[in-house]
């Protein structure tokens, strides 16, 4: 049941993006069809899954017992940008399909800061290896919702009369307040 | 001297990194719901920028070209760690607001953005002006979303509860009568919506609206195309990693 629980509200209730604002960038630059920000969407998710999952396991039996959970900032960042070229070059080789789908988003992610924000997170909120795969795994599926909402919202405003000066970012930015007041309605759930 | 004070407007006025490139973008929106807190937030990441820009600047010929953006990630890490243990041990409080936002400032792309696009090619004092140039532009941006929403949202400057002094000085000082229309009526209700998530979205968009508009004029009077403000792509936020990428292969 408490995963259940954690699961509903690492997605819904606090949205990395609307609630935590976490990853805005890619949130707002990848944003404009739903192909590609649906590509943006499963790439967070497969790399912040295993992004958490080796960060946790590094913290609890590396860090830890060395004494040096200090460090974990600088240990997470090198890891994620390690893992992230790791995974780039496995699914280059074992399953193509999936590396044209995700490829050109992988570089990206690295400067996401949701996957470290969420790696960080785990630690500070004391959550164990399952808990923190969970964690990260739901986190990215609310990245993956949110984003794919804004593409379908913004590829009708493009058809729409916008006053000039609020073309571009002013009215992403607007689309995104609404939805972060339609996710603060979720609150509730928990 | 010239230089520097060119570099210093350069981060502040012609490239703020908040209203004009748009970088930065989450702690930005997550940390400004005052204006003490967005203060805070840019003089650290100012620190920092300026630290970092200094060590990059200093070991730019001695980095290898391949391995720059992890030496630059090191580097940028060490130094938010450091801020954030003095964070720890002198200012808990701002420590405790801006929470995991501090360790976030690796990931901020002001950050690595200057490393790779100035510190690793300029002298060590116009790289150390740029940093505090930007960080300045930085903070400027933040306080500035800050103070607006701290007004909007919970009625006060700075900590300071301008709608009370009101309050009190009307109790004081007006009429019964006065005083009882702005205790029924309420002189200005804040709205909390505009600290929470949502009006974050908001008050950025109806700056950078307000911005474009002055754009969209002045252009008009010169004839030329307006130069309205660039949604951050990815690529500008990731610019400096795909540039190291497409160089190895």
């Amino acid at each position: 049941m408490n995963i259940i629980l954690l699961a509903i509200s690492a997605a819904l209730v606090n949205n990395v993006i609307l609630s935590q604002f976490m990853g805005i960038c890619p949130f707002l630059g990848v944003s404009k069809k739903v192909s590609t920000a649906a590509g943006m969407g499963g790439a967070v998710i497969f790399v912040m899954t295993i992004a958490s999952a080796v960060t946790s396991v590094i913290y609890h039996f590396v860090l830890v017992p060395l004494k040096l959970s200090y460090l974990n900032t600088i240990v997470f960042i090198l890891v994620i940008a390690a893992l992230v070229q790791f995974v780039e070059m496995f699914l280059k080789k074992t399953i193509p399909s999936l590396y044209e789908a995700l490829g050109v988003y992988l570089p990206l992610i690295t400067t996401n800061c949701a996957v470290l924000g969420i790696a960080l997170k785990n630690v500070q909120d004391d959550l164990n290896i399952g808990e923190s795969i969970i964690n990260g795994m739901f986190s990215a599926v609310g990245f993956a919702i949110a984003i794919i909402v804004m593409a379908g919202i913004r590829e009708k405003i493009d058809k729409n009369d916008i006053p000039e000066s609020f073309k571009g970012a002013p009215i992403v930015l607007i689309t995104a307040g609404l939805m972060a007041i339609a996710f603060l309605g979720l609150n509730g759930l928990i | 001297m010239g230089k520097i004070a060119e570099r210093l407007k350069n981060g502040i006025i012609t490239e703020n990194p908040t209203f004009v490139q748009m970088l930065g973008m989450c702690p930005t929106l997550a940390v400004t719901s005052s204006a003490i807190n967005g203060l805070g937030m840019g003089l650290t990441t100012m620190v920092i920028l300026t630290m970092s820009n200094f060590m990059i600047s200093l070991l730019r010929k001695l980095i290898p070209d391949k391995v720059r953006i992890p030496a630059y990630i090191v580097i940028i890490a060490s130094f938010v760690t450091i801020v954030q243990f003095l964070l720890q041990a002198y200012i808990p409080s701002l420590n405790d607001s801006l929470g995991i936002f501090i360790p976030l400032i690796v990931v901020n792309c002001i950050i690595l953005g200057r490393a790779e696009s100035y510190a690793s090619k300029n002298p060590v004092i116009p790289s150390i002006f740029d940093g505090i140039g930007m960080g300045l532009g930085f903070t400027v941006g933040l306080t500035t979303i800050g103070i607006i929403r701290e007004i909007l949202g919970s009625g006060s400057i700075f900590g300071f509860s301008f709608v009370k002094a009101v309050e009190n000085f009307a109790e004081s000082h007006a009429s019964e009568k006065v005083f009882q229309i702005l205790s029924d009526q309420g002189l200005f209700q804040p709205a909390s919506i505009f600290v929470s998530a949502p009006g974050a979205f908001l008050v950025l968009a109806f700056i950078i609206a307000f911005i474009n508009r002055r754009h969209i004029k002045k252009a008009k009077k010169t004839g030329e195309k307006a130069e309205t403000c660039r949604l951050a792509d990815c690529a500008s936020c990731a610019n400096a990693m795909c540039a190291g990428k497409g160089k190895e292969e």
